[in-house]
């Protein structure tokens, strides 16, 4: 029994896409063969039975072309007015895609799914609109024409003979939840013709005519029914693999379509969507750029462009591969991916150039055993140039420069054929020297080494001119009968040929080296523009510089100004605060960038969404979660949309993305680590407030109670005693809670300093006297150098540093002993120290001094809270100083702090 | 009580501070009459005439500079005003308004009494009004007729701006000056901002006056507000 087991990834897929189904709106295509068999009808007589089942149904847009029967069934359904919009003098009438989101009913009625809404609409196509409905959670009901599916659009143009440009996209198709079939037998649709009853723009009077012949009308009808089969089928597929029915679980399919620069890329592409969709399986449009297609002119380039957008559209994952050898490429992509089924163009190059220079085909078909070939033949090769208008935005912008290159191209190589000419003269006067000495086929090395020099330097044209012009002379000089260009000996016609075929060969293995060395030298450069990017990138440590990097890169790659956006708190795209340098985009629009960050898909200039914008909007995003938006002026669409550029710009925006979200990590981690901190800060706080501020309360109450106690039995000694117990204690309170005050007030951040210049000896003075009771017994020495220049500071702050290292220092050490302050210029700052003979410092605990809470002794009598010095590191801190402490090598402790001397004191001119 | 004790306003809103005040300065040979708002201090400073105010600066009902400003109208009565800690610049401004000195909160009583001796005695026999007198302050003499100055007896030289500096600071004898008053009275008013002159010179004057500079007896500095010439 085969019991092979459902593969996960698509087990998952499904889960995935079942999910996402749950959230999003249902929609309902009723599907037709051609306008008239009644999908109007049928969509809103299913309107009307969901209004009667008291569900909440709009009619977003219906078309009743003036039918009575279907504008009966109209009343009593709600109705969206259109949108008006004044476009070149008139006023178009168009869904209201906005409106309808606001209302948010449970069903909406949008009819003619196909429809290619007024410029400056938000999206180009109805089709778009109706998904953001989806997105929204509404359900959607819609009328569809076979015709304009994508991916039969080509072949009903050629049944029909009429193409219709509004195409709708076979993966909307595809995902429909439902699909009703309107069907309505030829005849019958043609009797209502007649009748009237279908509604025929007048215009186009003839060619519809020509449309609704009977044979169009059978296959028409025979293309939606099969379509509406195929349907059924992959339903009955996926409830098969739903119910993990095993049988027919087979090796999924993977299709891979080539195609080249020609006509016939099209064609593969929808065959390729066709047996994608017939298999179920997975495909992938592949298109190698070799060197040489990389010379082709960009009308060219931007077709292949616009087949591989197609095939996007359809469904496809696109593929752009860099390679000399084509089929090589090929071979080996099929082994990566897994590919067992190709589709491609018949070869091309027929008969002996086939035999000679072989063909993708054949080499893809003695090469590749275990895969399956469909060849496509072309019927007739022929140009398309009428692009659908919302692709010409390709047309229109080639390089600029492109043609001064174009130009300068030009004057190389009509210098080449110069130079060949010129070379061919030179080795036939060589030859001339050497005629008569040496054997004749000497003669034809030096014509082979001019024709090797032209062909290394100036490209095939030129060889071949060189090898012709080398024969000629050869053939004219040297060989019998001699001043003529007949031959009489035939075996110097090999020599000719031979050197034709040297001289051809040596050319384009030049050529092939030369493109080789170019393209590695665009990817080198590619290389090196993602690696500086990310060099820089990882260096970051604020979204600020990654923005700086990022906006600088992406203007030197793309050279497009630019600007990245990032949404507030809110999720509202805002503008950045500061603005950038002169790379950086002004002016990007707000509502375009919105939109993408809350879709996560590309929108504006050159894309389905919002088209009319000027900029294009990338979203930047990492792990699904969308970071900002990436707004891009391009100067040129191609820069962006070319596959690799695009590839690039995609790894730029992965780069950025991964920055920004490594340093919304960090700074995550950083403020959970300083939540932490604060916590442990008000625990310490707490306890340091319940013992110090408790033990001063304590005797403050105690005494101040036995004071005024009744009858009390003290004597006015006593009462004064008790007196300076009170007196004592609430000042310690005060210092207490001053302290905690002032380091509140410095960490809050409002602070603000009030920087001024300072005598010192004028800061030092105030502070002594401040402190002048505690210091009574205590020599205090002060040592100040001459000139020590003024200081730039908040004096009230830097006083306060220094009171709360005297007081500290009058702590620890003994009673009676010398104290010292002295100041010391240093190249940049003014060094302040304050010095004591006490017990100093424990040693390893130096640093810890200054963190808040810290006491050597822990609730000792000697008691501070530990904020002393935390006070004064944040003081100095905010003076963009230091501090430190250390034990004195003749014992004690020093206390230092520095304060930057950043421009000079002012002086004043001294007096007459 | 006898008729010359001197009358003491206090405007303060706080009624256990009121209290003490009251209290402890009735104690030491004063009259108070205290008030809770500054509408009413206003009005009993006009009908009671009293020789010192002492005001909070934090009052529910009136800006403390505005009462200053008011009674500066009609009264040169010395005012003390009690601050909170972290608001400097109302205490500038309010020295700036015709304040004669001021407490920070909390304080100590034996403080309190010094500063309403220095003001009294201030108020008693204003400088300005014997311009003829030598002025003595500890070891300093201070001659205005002559213009010469001595320290300990001996003649000190001073330069123009040095002298102008001293003298304002001696017809305010141990009133709160602050930077902004002295820079007007010295140097005018359009030399306001730069307060630094004002450190520099008195730093010149302190070494030329004082024993140790980093520890003044005569030329105090009030932190963050201006200076003050110590009356001994």
């Amino acid at each position: 029994m085969n019991m092979e087991r459902p593969d996960p990834d698509q087990l998952l897929a499904r889960v995935e896409r079942d999910q996402a189904k749950s959230k999003r709106g249902r929609l309902k295509i009723f599907f037709g063969a051609a306008a008239g068999v009644g999908k109007t009808f049928a969509m809103l007589l299913a309107a009307r039975e969901r209004r009667h089942e008291n569900i909440d149904v709009l009619i977003g847009v219906v078309e009743t072309h003036g039918r009575k029967e279907t504008a009966a069934l109209l009343d009593g359904l709600e109705t969206l007015p259109p949108r008006e919009i004044a476009y070149k003098g008139t006023v178009l009438h168009e869904f209201d895609i906005d409106a309808a989101l606001k209302r948010r009913p449970a069903i909406i009625l949008v009819d003619e799914l196909a429809h290619s809404n007024a410029p400056s609409s938000r999206h180009p196509k109805r089709w778009q609109d109706i998904q953001e409905l989806l997105d929204a959670g509404i359900d959607v009901y819609t009328a569809l024409n076979v015709q304009h599916l994508e991916s039969l659009n080509d072949d009903i143009g050629q049944i029909s003979g009429i193409r219709v440009w509004e195409t709708v996209p076979d993966t909307v198709f595809e995902e429909a939840d439902e699909v009703e079939l309107v069907d309505l037998p030829p005849d019958e649709l043609l009797l209502r013709l007649k009748e009237g009853k279908v509604y025929l723009p007048q215009q186009a009077q003839e060619a519809v005519n020509h449309f609704f012949r009977k044979g169009n009308l059978i296959a028409l009808r025979e293309l939606s029914l099969r379509q509406t089969a195929n349907r059924v089928d992959a339903q009955m597929l996926d409830y098969r693999e739903d119910n993990a029915i095993q049988e027919v679980w087979q090796v999924s399919d993977r299709i891979l379509v080539c195609i080249g620069p020609n006509a016939l890329a099209e064609r593969l592409v929808r065959a390729g969507k066709r047996l994608a969709a017939s298999l179920h399986a997975e495909w992938i449009v592949v298109y190698v750029e070799t060197p040489e297609l990389q010379r082709l002119p960009a009308v060219k380039r931007d077709g292949i462009l616009r087949i591989l957008r197609l095939a996007e559209q359809l469904g496809a994952e696109t593929v752009t591969l860099s390679d000399p050898a084509m089929s090589e490429a090929l071979i080996r992509f099929c082994r990566e991916r897994n590919i067992n089924k190709i589709v491609i163009g018949k070869p091309s190059r027929r008969g002996w150039r086939r035999w000679l220079m072989g063909s993708v085909v054949d080499v893809l078909i003695s090469h590749a055993h275990n895969i399956n070939i469909y060849l496509l033949g072309s019927p007739q090769l022929r140009e398309r140039n009428d692009l659908p208008p919302d692709l010409t935005l390709f047309k229109k912008s080639p390089l600029p420069g492109l043609n001064q290159r174009t130009l300068a191209k030009n004057q190389k190589r009509f210098g080449g054929y110069f130079w060949a000419t010129a070379v061919t003269l030179l080795s036939s006067a060589v030859g001339q020297l050497m005629f008569g000495h040496l054997e004749l086929a000497n003669l034809v090395m030096v014509y082979l080494l001019g024709v090797v020099f032209v062909a290394t330097r100036f490209g095939r044209g030129p060889s071949i001119l060189a090898s012709v012009l080398g024969i000629g002379f050869f053939d004219f000089l040297f060989v019998l009968p001699y001043y003529s260009f007949s031959v009489s000996d035939s075996q110097y016609l090999i020599t000719l040929l031979a050197m034709l075929v040297v001289g051809i060969v040596i050319s384009n293995l030049m050529i092939n080296v030369r493109s080789q060395a170019k393209v590695a030298s665009h990817r080198e450069r590619r290389a090196a523009a993602l690696y500086s990017m990310s060099k820089e990138l990882s260096n970051t440590q604020s979204e600020e510089e990654v923005v700086n990097i990022a906006v600088k890169h992406l203007y030197s790659e793309f050279t497009s100004l630019n600007v990245i956006l990032f949404p507030d708190g809110y999720g509202h795209i805002i503008y950045p605060k500061q603005h950038g340098d002169k790379v950086s985009l002004r002016g990007a629009d707000l509502s375009v960038a919105q939109w993408v960050f809350d879709h996560n898909e590309i929108a504006g200039q050159g894309t389905n969404t919002l088209p009319g914008a000027e900029a294009v909007y990338f979203p930047i995003y990492n792990e699904d979660k969308v970071l900002g938006v990436l707004a891009l002026l391009p100067v040129n669409l191609r820069r962006i949309f070319l596959p690799e550029q695009q590839k690039l710009l995609d790894t730029f925006l992965g780069q950025i993305g991964q920055a920004v979200a490594r340093i919304r990590f960090s700074e995550q981690a950083r403020s959970t680590q300083m939540q932490m901190e604060a916590e442990r800060l008000r625990n310490s706080l707490l306890s340091a407030i319940s013992h110090d501020l408790r033990t001063p309360l304590a005797t403050i109450i105690g005494s101040a109670s036995a004071i005024v106690q009744e009858n009390s039995q003290l004597n006015p000694t006593d009462i004064l005693a008790l007196g300076h117990g009170i007196v004592d204690e609430a000042e310690r309170m005060s210092n207490l809670i001053n302290n905690i005050l002032d380091m509140a007030r410095l960490e809050s951040g409002v602070l603000e300093l009030n920087k001024q210049w300072y005598p010192l000896e004028e800061i030092i003075g105030t502070v002594l006297s401040t402190l002048h009771k505690k210091l009574i017994d205590r020599p205090v020495k002060v040592k100040l150098p001459n000139g020590i220049p003024m200081i730039w500071a908040d004096s009230l702050m830097i006083e306060q540093v220094l009171i709360n290292l005297l007081e500290n220092a009058l702590r620890y050490s003994p009673l009676g002993s010398e104290l010292e302050i002295s100041a010391e210029i240093d190249l940049s700052c003014v060094q302040v120290s304050v010095a004591d003979r006490g017990i100093g410092i424990p040693t390893g605990k130096e640093a810890q001094l200054f963190e808040k809470f810290y006491q050597t002794h822990h609730e000792s009598a000697q008691s501070g809270v530990g904020l002393g010095l935390a006070i004064c590191k944040a003081i100095i801190d905010v003076h963009g100083g230091k501090i430190y402490a250390r034990n004195r090598t003749e014992g004690g402790a020093e206390f230092i702090f520095t304060l930057p001397v950043e421009q000079a004191p002012p002086t004043v001119n001294p007096e007459e | 009580m006898a008729k010359t004790d001197p009358v003491i306003i206090v405007i303060e809103d706080d009624p256990s501070i009121r209290r003490f005040l009251h209290t402890s300065l009735s104690t030491q040979g004063f009259k108070v009459f205290e008030v809770d708002t500054g509408k009413k201090g206003i009005v009993e400073v006009g009908v009671r005439k009293p020789d010192l105010l002492i005001l909070d600066l934090g009052l529910p009902d009136m800006d403390g500079v505005d009462i200053i400003k008011t009674i500066r109208s009609w009264s040169t009565v010395p005012i003390i005003i009690l601050s909170a800690r972290s608001d400097e610049q109302q205490k500038i401004h309010a020295f700036d308004a015709g304040a004669d000195d001021y407490l920070t909160k909390p304080f100590g009583f034996g403080e309190l009494l010094a500063r309403i001796r220095v003001a009294l005695r201030h108020s008693m026999r204003p400088y300005e009004q014997s311009q003829t007198d030598i002025f003595i302050t500890g070891n300093l003499k201070f001659d205005a007729v002559n213009r010469v100055v001595c320290v300990d007896n001996q003649e000190v030289h001073l330069t123009p701006i040095q002298y102008r500096l001293l003298m304002v600071l001696v017809k305010n004898a141990g009133k709160v000056l602050t930077h902004q008053q002295i820079l007007k009275e010295v140097w005018g008013p359009s030399f306001k901002e730069n307060a630094h002159y004002l450190r520099i010179y008195m730093s010149q004057l302190r070494q030329k006056l004082e024993a140790d500079p980093a520890q003044p007896k005569l030329l105090l500095t009030e932190s963050g507000i201006g200076y003050r010439l110590k009356v001994w």
